[in-house]
């Protein structure tokens, strides 16, 4: 059993086999982080390029320490201390790249198809780590995994995703994976933060925060950015966080033993008040540790060859 | 020079003709057209099984010269139009400086004359600068040959300057050809906003940002009794509203792509910069909508609104890729193949929307084979198998999505003014 | 091309062959709760799990029994294929100055148990390690020997020899295979 593709460019295509081969992978290789040598010889010599035009300390030390822990070489590439704040092309940087023969490129980018664009010009496996508002797969994948580390199970769950939908690539990538492995997911926002066309990708629509509480097992928050409120997506921050932020009383709608999530980082007070992101529900610490677990998993699975039926 | 051109189907929708019949032509006119015509001394061209219609008029080109000329020149650009069948072109005023002044005008119309091998009617800016606040001297480039005015590119996003512009024009009675777009509702969209949008996680570019453009000219132009025309018409809606306001017997024409025609957003799935252009490719609702506006009479004309880039600038990631495909060379063979093979227009409306059509909104003695006319003449065979290929197109630029594709129909000789200045007759597989 | 299949041992040999080696472990490892059993994925696990059952009827305790998979410490990845699925590796006791007992079913070029010690180093500092296999077939490509053998089975290269097991295959069964097949260098 492997992945497909050799690269990991977001959720759509993979098919529900692949994930659950990466959840199940990333399982068996999260004990390493618990152990006193976190480190295994598996990717030793092999060369990861992590290219973070759009900057992110989170993902990209998530990313960082997976490579390590596989005794792989890392190489970050990060926006503002590069060849990109001199006006060099995208293209251009993916060719001087190549001629230093990478394995992997992981790549975050404000731009949409940044990734597919890379995978046409490299050779290197790329796995995306997040392009514009399109997809974020390493993150939906540990969500799914920290989902079911909690509830054993994803399939019939009930999921609702609350916050800027539009511009969000975690809600993107969670709303595929989550209903391939057979969840039901309900997304919410204001209406100026709800994409068109979105409920095509298989997910309940609604405005009522109230309403796709309801039940539910899974809250997953999402961050509201500033810059929204001055593009006149929503009045102030203040009417946000008092029409859906999620408060004690809010959170009471859902299932007695729902988890909290949130990709983080979070505005406490916002979308989120502080005793519900540090409360017993909330699993947004556990999300940061899988991170790390999960593109082991990705990073170990795109690194085989190719087509041999490994024996166990 | 005499030529005749015999045994070909003539179509000549302005004239009413369609039969077999031979052209005569001499010093650059039309002398004759009917059965068994002969001529001592023209040198004889046989058409058999081919169509001559009066020359195809491509009114929405960008020649990008002056200022942008890696991306395509006067010279080129004209040549491209030669090889996809067409002997006249209107070309757009968004140049490098803008075309808003008699002295640009005059250079763009002396540079065709010099290299050009089809006729060039350049199109004037509405505003000084293509900067929307106050008109260009429309007068002073009507005097110097432009043949309608447009800040296309850009919409004229003021109402109040687009109704002055409306009443202005009509001193010259030249059309204000208008971009539809409301820059504030796209918004920084780079594609058509609904499912593959979202999917793709790429800003939305809305249809209904055209459609209340559209109701807007519509409404200035009956308003004012202005002729506006809609440039590259994309959606269902604008389709019904030119269509109502026409059976109100408002001056409004419009004019629809070929890609508009052929392609939906579905082209955009992999984020493939050749499928990016402004308006950009709509759903599959607006493309047969534009199917049924073609048949119906309510549009007037197609125009490939070519767009060359060089592809270094296409090279990108989409969102920052520039707007627009070529088009010369692959509009006749897809409307052939497309439209009229598939029966959605018999072939003499699509010779209409090409020469009728163009000629009326540009207010040019063109578009017809009657004699006295000029003798530009479009030969086409409708059996000729053709797939666009990058690296045999006239044009400097190929930026297109359409290369590779295996096409059925292509213009094979293009006169003009009775020289012909492209002639593929004899080649190509049948 | 079908291949031929010669069983080496049945059921009541295989376990007979178990009972042997678990004498052997605890005759070599006197002192009481001396030994710590890691069994190597896939087929190793079950037989270790046998003999820790054993021992606790020799000795009336059972040694701490683990679970090792060593497919992040091949010498061979990514050369020909996929990355190998990947199960949970689980010991659940402290290996530091222990002696562990790795079990596995087939000893052939000692690559795996090269691959076993390393993943041992990385988890602790065991004191010692030993070696049971069910079968020896030869070949061995590293200077690895096993301390206890079921069963010395000598192959030429083009054959192979498959453990069956109850827990996994439904029956007990060793068989050798002849004629040319994929096969895990072991």
């Amino acid at each position: 059993m492997k992945l497909k593709d050799r690269h990991l460019l977001g959720i759509d295509p993979l098919e529900r086999e692949e994930i659950e081969l990466v959840l199940d992978t990333a399982d068996s290789l999260a004990e390493i982080s618990t152990r006193e040598i976190k480190k295994v010889p598996t990717l030793r010599g092999r060369t990861v390029v992590n290219l973070f035009v759009e900057p992110s300390t989170r993902t990209q030390s998530s990313f960082e320490l997976a490579e390590k822990r596989l005794s792989a070489d890392s190489l970050n590439f990060a926006a503002a201390r590069s060849s990109f704040a001199k006006g060099e092309t995208l293209l251009d940087t993916a060719r001087n790249l190549e001629a230093m023969a990478p394995d992997f490129i992981v790549v975050r980018h404000r731009e949409a198809g940044a990734p597919h664009f890379l995978a046409q010009h490299c050779t290197a496996s790329i796995i995306n780590a997040g392009d514009g508002a399109h997809e974020h797969p390493t993150q939906a994948l540990l969500d799914a995994y920290t989902i079911r580390q909690n509830k054993a199970r994803i399939r019939g769950l009930r999921v609702a995703i609350v916050g800027d939908i539009l511009h969000s690539r975690v809600a993107r990538s969670n709303i595929l994976l989550l209903t391939r492995l057979g969840a039901e997911v309900t997304v919410c926002g204001p209406p100026t933060l709800l994409p068109r066309g979105i409920a095509h990708m298989g997910c309940t629509v609604t405005h009522r925060v109230d309403e796709a509480l309801e039940g539910v097992d899974v809250v997953m928050m999402l961050r509201i950015q500033l810059e929204r409120m001055h593009s006149g997506f929503f009045p102030t921050l203040r009417e946000y966080a008092r029409l859906y932020g999620l408060d004690a009383r809010r959170f009471g709608r859902a299932a007695g033993d729902a988890i909290i999530m949130h990709p983080g980082p979070i505005n406490r007070g916002v979308e989120i008040m502080s005793d519900l992101a540090d409360g017993n529900a909330s699993v947004i610490l556990e999300q940061v540790t899988n991170g790390v677990a999960v593109r082991m998993a990705v990073l170990y699975l795109l690194a085989g060859g190719g087509e041999r039926e490994a024996a166990a | 020079m005499k030529l005749l051109l015999r045994n070909g189907r003539v179509i000549d929708p302005a004239c009413g003709r369609d039969g077999r019949l031979d052209i005569l032509i001499e010093g650059g006119k039309i002398v004759d057209v009917g059965s068994g015509l002969r001529s001592s001394d023209a040198r004889e061209i046989d058409i058999a099984g081919k169509v001559a219609c009066p020359g195809f008029i491509d009114m929405h080109v960008h020649l990008r010269e002056p200022g942008q000329e890696w991306k395509e020149t006067i010279e080129t650009g004209t040549r491209a139009a030669a090889a996809g069948g067409f002997t006249a072109v209107a070309c757009m005023p968004n140049t490098v400086p803008v075309n808003d002044s008699r002295s640009v005008t005059e250079f763009i119309l002396s540079r065709a004359r010099e290299l050009g091998c089809v006729a060039v009617y350049p199109i004037g800016c509405v505003t000084k600068g293509q900067d929307g606040t106050e008109l260009a001297e429309m007068g002073d480039m009507a005097e110097a040959g432009a043949r309608g005015f447009s800040d296309d590119g850009k919409p004229v996003r003021s109402s109040v300057l687009m109704r002055k512009a409306l009443e202005y024009s009509q001193i010259f009675d030249l059309p204000i050809i208008d971009h539809c777009e409301d820059p504030d509702l796209v918004d920084g969209g780079v594609m058509n906003e609904g499912e593959v949008c979202t999917r793709l996680g790429l800003p939305g570019w809305p249809g209904v940002a055209e459609d209340v453009m559209v109701q807007r000219d519509i409404l200035l132009a009956e308003y004012t009794g202005g002729h506006v025309h809609i440039a590259h018409m994309s959606t269902e809606r604008s389709a019904e509203m030119v269509r109502r306001a026409k059976g109100r017997k408002t001056r409004v024409t419009c004019e629809v792509t070929p890609h508009h025609l052929v392609l939906t957003e579905q082209a955009v799935e992999t984020y493939d910069t050749s499928a990016k252009m402004n308006p950009p490719l709509r759903i599959e609702a607006d493309r047969q909508a534009l199917e049924r506006a073609l048949a119906d009479g309510t549009v007037d004309a197609i125009a490939s609104d070519h767009a060359p880039h060089h592809s270094d600038e296409k090279r990108v990631e989409f969102s920052l890729a520039p707007f627009g495909i070529v088009g010369l060379e692959t509009a006749v063979p897809l409307c052939l193949d497309r439209l009229v093979r598939r029966g959605v227009i018999p072939l003499d409306r699509l010779v209409e929307l090409f020469t009728v059509g163009p000629a009326r909104i540009l207010r040019l003695a063109k578009g017809t084979l009657a004699p006295g006319a000029d003798a530009d003449v479009t030969v086409l065979d409708l059996e000729r198998r053709v797939k666009p290929d990058a690296s045999r197109f006239a044009s400097k630029s190929s930026n297109s999505p359409f290369l590779g594709w295996e096409l059925q129909g292509a213009a094979v000789m293009t006169i003009v003014r009775g020289k012909v200045v492209h002639d593929a007759l004899a080649g190509g597989p049948k | 091309m079908p291949a031929d299949r010669v069983r080496l041992m049945d059921a009541a040999a295989l376990n007979r062959a178990l009972t042997r080696i678990a004498h052997e472990i605890v005759e070599k490892n006197p002192s009481a709760g001396a030994v710590r059993l890691v069994g190597i994925r896939t087929r190793g696990v079950p037989l270790a799990g046998r003999l820790a059952s054993r021992i606790a009827a020799i000795e009336k305790t059972s040694p701490p029994t683990g679970v090792l998979d060593i497919n992040l410490y091949r010498d061979d990845l990514s050369l020909v294929g996929p990355n190998p699925v990947l199960r949970r590796t689980d010991i659940p006791f402290d290996i530091d100055g222990e002696c562990i007992v790795l079990v596995d079913d087939v000893l052939f070029t000692g690559r795996t148990i090269r691959a076993a010690m390393d993943a041992l180093m990385d988890l602790g500092r065991p004191r010692m390690i030993q070696l049971a296999v069910l079968v020896d077939r030869g070949h061995r490509e590293l200077p690895i020997r096993a301390d206890f053998v079921g069963k010395n089975v000598p192959t030429s290269f083009d054959e192979s020899v498959d453990v069956r097991l109850e827990e996994i295959d439904g029956e007990d069964e060793v068989v050798l295979v002849r004629g040319p097949r994929e096969e895990d260098r072991r």
